[in-house]
């Protein structure tokens, strides 16, 4: 288990980074932007918010660089994010933590999705090289290209707008319902995400089907394949073998990926409204809402080094050589 | 360079890219009106595309064609930049990392890793958004700072390449007859990782591409400078998806623009790649077109362990 124990180490490590480029990125920039805000927001927050904001941002405050770095974890391993200023006086962390939900469960479903079936597409067009698979590279290498929110926006005038088959905003119906663990309100949940999740999955494929086709490709070249083929086993069994060693490589990737395919869902949100994090950062942008931009920015940096860490829990089940003690 | 030039994506990525480069130096010039004003103080919904308006108008009657034009330029400039720089970071991280090893190695693949894992857009949100969107934006200042988030894994692949080719005879030579170091790493290994270089930076372009489209998408870049991503922003905030009369002149172009430019330099990534592992190349058998496979006599379907290449197969005819 020693490549687990280095890989917590190496994310407790980056999370520590992030953490501190978080303190320190308000605090380098030119012209201190937080002053102009304070100065705007005087006039309708109360003293108590200017207050907070003032030790959040170290302003008009006697402590030092480092007694403010040393707060600011303290805070934080509080579970103190500070207070939005656009929401004001909802804690940042409360509102994060009613957003979150939506995010993890549209984002997670529809990733999980998209590897498995990318997966899947990618084994089938290497084994099949030349077939319509590889006439499809072309046209999914554009989705790829094309911005995720540009897909999301296509969508939406297509899906929603021309052909009114999903309804084209928000996570469900807000007037009609309220939310419970009943039928109508789950349903109506279910089929507000079936297009921002197939908005996902179709931008995010082409990237598990590329690589898959290559990794399967120079993986049916071993001796190992060859030989299964010769003594005669069932297409369907040669190809298992392959694929399962061609996978490897697809899950390490997958830490690479997951950084990506976060931001590009965060802007799906936007163009379906959906009521996630990705919509809140939009909210937080268009009002300068600082404390609630950065609590934004942390949550989201843990949760994908924690999708990390899940990610490197699977490889090292899958490969047995990551758990020979040495 | 003829052969390179055989490879259809190869051509395709360059027909394409060639074009957005011509936009991205006349598009300003040729731009029929100015961008920023209303042609037009009676109407208040979209015209669609006209033959004074070829790509129609917005909502406060701008000229959409003219937007496109003059967008395009700020749009590659950025990610020309933003590619350039994380190319030079690139390979000062990854070659030095390879070439030294031991403890500047461990530094400088964790400071890697580290950007790799951290999700670059929300940080470049964080960046831009205490830097102000009042602020008139510099395309140069906007792709560095895009190329910070951009670098690491170009200095992974090449930090590799590097490690392979540490201890070959030539490198050996080289430092035997007492050359310095930093001319073994920029004359003797770069020009062995061209390739690698070259892919690195298409793939960074792209990166640069989708994220600076992303940022002014969201309204974190003043939004009055155009770009491809300002005029989705812009589309996106009258909500021109959700109208009843669809008002797709006004945000397909600039979302296609965006697609086809980065189609364009994936190909070209793609040719290279499949130019230096032919096995990738898919169509016929293997490396083989269709037709001249059939002449020769090879199967249809490819076989496992086998890769037919072109020379053979002629020899066969």
């Amino acid at each position: 288990m020693r490549m687990i124990t280095r890989r917590i180490a190496f994310y407790l490590v980056t999370a520590v980074v992030a953490i501190t480029v978080n303190f320190f990125i308000p605090r380098l920039m030119p012209g201190n932007p937080v002053l102009a805000v304070l100065g705007r927001v005087q006039a309708q927050e109360s003293r108590q918010a200017i207050a907070a904001l003032e030790v959040q941002y170290g302003i008009a405050t006697k402590t030092g660089l480092w007694g403010q770095y040393v707060q600011y974890w303290s805070h934080l391993l509080h579970g103190n994010l500070g207070t939005s200023l656009n929401f004001y006086p909802a804690s940042v962390g409360g509102l994060i933590r009613a957003a979150l939900p939506w995010t993890v469960g549209l984002v997670g479903v529809a990733t999980i999705i998209s590897f498995l079936l990318g997966t899947l597409l990618g084994v089938a067009a290497a084994w099949r090289r030349g077939s319509w698979l590889d006439g499809l590279l072309p046209a999914m290498t554009f989705f790829q290209a094309a911005p995720y929110f540009f897909v999301a926006i296509l969508a939406v005038a297509l899906f929603a707008t021309k052909l009114g088959w999903f309804p084209p905003n928000s996570g469900y119906d807000t007037t009609t319902l309220n939310p419970g663990l009943d039928w109508a309100f789950l349903s109506n949940v279910l089929d507000h995400a079936v297009l921002p999740a197939v908005t996902i999955v179709l931008a995010s494929i082409a990237g598990w089907i590329i690589g898959m086709r290559n990794m399967m490709i120079t993986t049916m070249d071993e001796d190992y394949v060859l030989l299964a083929q010769a003594k005669g086993l069932p297409s369907r069994r040669v190809v298992s073998y392959a694929a399962r060693n061609a996978l490897l490589p697809s899950v390490a990737g997958f830490s690479l990926a997951i950084g990506f395919i976060v931001s590009g869902a965060l802007l799906t949100e936007l163009v379906f409204s959906y009521p996630g994090v990705g919509y809140l950062l939009f909210t937080a942008i268009g009002s300068d809402d600082y404390p609630l931009l950065q609590g934004i920015f942390l949550i989201i940096t843990l949760t994908v080094l924690l999708a990390n860490l899940a990610a490197d829990f699977v490889y090292a089940f899958l490969d047995p050589r990551t758990r020979q003690e040495t | 360079m003829t052969r390179l030039l055989r490879s259809p994506k190869i051509l395709i990525g360059l027909c394409l890219s060639v074009v957005f480069a011509i936009v991205a130096i006349i598009g300003p010039l040729i731009a029929p009106f100015n961008p920023n004003t209303s042609v037009s103080t009676t109407l208040s919904v979209p015209q669609p595309p006209s033959a004074a308006h070829l790509l129609g108008t917005t909502q406060i009657q701008q000229d959409v064609l003219s937007q496109l034009l003059v967008g395009g330029r700020s749009t590659i400039l950025v990610s020309l930049v933003a590619g350039l720089a994380a190319t030079v970071l690139a390979v000062l991280f990854g070659v030095t990392a390879g070439y030294f090893g031991g403890w500047a190695d461990d530094l400088l693949s964790m400071l890697a890793n580290i950007f790799l894992v951290l999700p670059a857009l929300p940080l470049l949100i964080v960046i831009f958004g205490f830097l102000g969107k009042g602020a008139s934006p510099n395309d140069a200042v906007i792709g560095v700072i895009i190329a910070i988030t951009g670098w690491a894994y170009g200095a992974r692949q090449l930090r590799v390449q590097t490690l392979s080719m540490r201890n070959r005879d030539f490198v050996d030579s080289a430092r035997i007859i007492g050359e310095k170091n930093w001319r073994i790493m920029g004359f003797e290994i770069l020009p062995n990782l061209t390739p690698v270089v070259a892919t690195s930076f298409l793939f960074t372009v792209i990166y640069g591409v989708g994220t600076y489209t992303a940022l002014s998408f969201l309204g974190v870049i003043n939004t009055s400078h155009w770009s491809w991503g300002t005029m989705l922003y812009w589309a996106q905030s009258a909500q021109a998806a959700q109208q009843v009369h669809l008002e797709w002149w006004w945000f397909v172009p600039p979302g296609l623009a965006v697609g086809l430019f980065g189609t364009g330099l994936a190909l070209l990534n793609f040719g290279i790649d499949e130019f230096v592992n032919p096995r990738l190349r898919g169509g016929g058998s293997g490396g083989v077109s269709r037709r001249a496979a059939r002449r020769a006599g090879l199967p249809r379907r490819p076989q496992l362990g086998l890769t037919p290449v072109l020379r053979a197969a002629r020899r066969a005819s």
